[in-house]
């Protein structure tokens, strides 16, 4: 049985559908990177996928069960964890602090802020500072630890690289190497193709709020993906050659 | 010796504004509600004492050890059925339905209890008038024992805050409630319990009321007016700013009366407001921290 299944889901804000029925099945252990231009749709269905965000139609069943209608602290519980776009710790609260909010709410499993600070050894002389006075490296590698607190069985990072030194997107990218080979389900959404081929198992490509393009990495080629990115479609005029 | 005398009995009475203020800052530092009937709800804790003061004729701190928990409950009853509504509806309308309920709960307490006023004077022995003398100062027992409830109150409400599974969560909740909820937080159970605590320490502060003066169904607005005085000059959303916003208000207010008894409340306004007016807001407030 797949962990995650996305039915026909619409998502809208007011008028404008920023998600077309868009259905994703993912297995226990996948990587899935989402890839697609601003504005595609991507976090929106991330959002739905945590329960952030309502859909307006169809539904999200996790692990056999349809979650469609459960808030999203009840998400985390079940084992979905989302890191949001741009990081979003609590700025007044401190690291320490920021990785046990969830307190009793989370999952059980074998997480701990100590094993957090293992992984991202940049964060062990920050414990008991204010996440604002962090960087941005810092700051994100916080919130994927916050997201890890709650002991997921399906983890959701939205652009994790984002406004990050090249040097500080490395490290993340080096820790997270080390969660995708320990088993754990992802969703990744990621600007930079490279670094999203490099880590996923399969690939979704979303444009104007649908699914253009979706299949294993080794089997899409990089101009396919960019052509998808971007809306080309062959034009019967040039012919089917290419 | 006299102004240091003033002095003293003005701290004493911020004490009493402290207690009346803090629930209204932790509201409004947790869900940006600005609860108008605040001072209502302190008034009603004042009654319910009254009423099993004079029915059972049990002392006055027994009597408020068991309305506390009906204030706890009448809290978070408030926020589910009342706020959580309005605050879907947008900012303002919560500020209107807590002005409704402050009208409603008026005219609640005028219907059943009459316009007469009461106190608790009588029940409460020789605690109300003593004091104590201390190289020519006189210090009341009654105020002492105030400011002692509100700074434990307020030390309390810090260390819940700063220490607790649940206090880190209200924290997370009041800087975004949107992620609280994607880490675990059930933001509305967040939300309705700040409501509770909120509720009940402002029936609290009803007992001080019923104690140190006589009180009716319109005596709400004038302590709601003092505690926003003193949540406002504290600085919003700061503990120990509250505290040092009803001293401050206290103080001046003692000031006022010494220049001229009719100035008692003209004084504490006039603080207010050069508060207010000042670049800085209030005296505590931290910027970019809503807690």
């Amino acid at each position: 049985m797949s962990l995650l299944e996305v039915r026909a889901v619409d998502a809208e804000y007011g008028l404008l559908k920023a998600v077309r029925a868009v259905s994703l099945t993912l297995e226990e252990g996948e990587t899935h990177a989402l890839v697609g231009a601003n504005g595609a749709g991507k976090t929106t269905l991330l959002r739905v996928i945590a329960g952030a965000h309502r859909p307006s139609a169809g539904s999200i069943v996790f692990d056999g069960i349809d979650i469609t209608r459960i808030p999203a602290h009840k998400r985390v519980a079940l084992g979905i964890a989302l890191v949001p776009e741009g990081r979003r710790l609590f700025p007044g609260l401190t690291v320490a602090e920021n990785l046990t909010v969830a307190g009793g709410h989370r999952r059980d499993g074998p997480w701990t802020v100590d094993r957090v600070l293992e992984i991202f050894p940049m964060l062990q002389h920050r414990r008991g500072q204010r996440a604002a006075t962090l960087s941005g490296g810092e700051q994100q590698a916080t919130a994927i630890g916050r997201a890890l607190m709650c002991n997921p069985r399906l983890i959701l990072l939205d652009e994790v690289s984002l406004g990050l030194a090249p040097r500080a997107v490395t490290g993340v990218y080096d820790s997270l190497r080390g969660l995708i080979g320990g088993g754990t389900t992802v969703i990744l959404v990621e600007q930079d193709l490279g670094r999203a081929l490099a880590v996923a198992s399969r690939v979704t490509c979303m444009l104007h709020g649908e699914v253009v393009l979706e299949g294993t990495a080794a089997a899409l080629s990089r101009e396919q993906i960019t052509a998808a990115y971007f809306g080309v479609r062959p034009s019967p005029g040039v012919g089917a050659g290419s | 010796m006299n102004w240091v005398n003033v002095l003293l009995q003005g701290v004493l009475l911020g004490g009493f504004y402290a207690l009346l203020a803090c629930g209204l800052s932790l509201m409004f530092g947790v869900m940006r509600i600005i609860n108008l009937a605040h001072g209502d709800i302190a008034v009603i804790g004042a009654y319910l004492i009254w009423v099993l003061v004079n029915q059972t004729s049990i002392p006055p701190w027994l009597a408020a050890l068991l309305v506390l928990p009906v204030m706890w409950v009448a809290g978070y009853a408030m926020y589910i059925l009342l706020l959580e509504r309005s605050r879907r509806a947008g900012m303002l309308v919560p500020l209107l339905t807590t002005f409704g309920l402050a009208i409603v709960i008026e005219n609640v307490l005028l219907q059943v209890f009459s316009p007469d006023d009461h106190s608790l004077l009588s029940s409460t022995g020789t605690l109300a008038t003593s004091s104590i003398t201390f190289g020519g100062l006189s210090i009341s027992v009654f105020g002492v024992l105030t400011l002692a409830t509100a700074v434990i109150v307020l030390t309390s409400l810090q260390a819940f805050l700063s220490r607790t599974t649940s206090g880190r969560q209200m924290r997370a909740t009041a800087e975004d409630p949107d992620v609280a909820e994607l880490v675990g937080i059930n933001a509305r159970a967040v939300y309705a319990r700040a409501t509770a605590i909120a509720v009940a320490i402002a029936g609290l502060g009803g007992i001080f009321l019923a104690i140190r003066q006589t009180f009716d169904p319109s005596t709400g607005p004038t302590q709601l007016i003092f505690a926003f005085e003193a949540v406002v000059i504290g600085g919003f959303g700061s503990q120990w700013g509250t505290l040092l916003g009803g001293i401050v208000l206290g103080v001046a207010q003692v000031i006022g009366a010494q220049v001229n008894p009719q100035y008692f409340v003209l004084f504490g306004h006039i603080v207010f407001l050069a508060v207010l007016a000042s670049p800085r807001g209030g005296l505590l407030s931290r910027r970019g921290s809503a807690l």
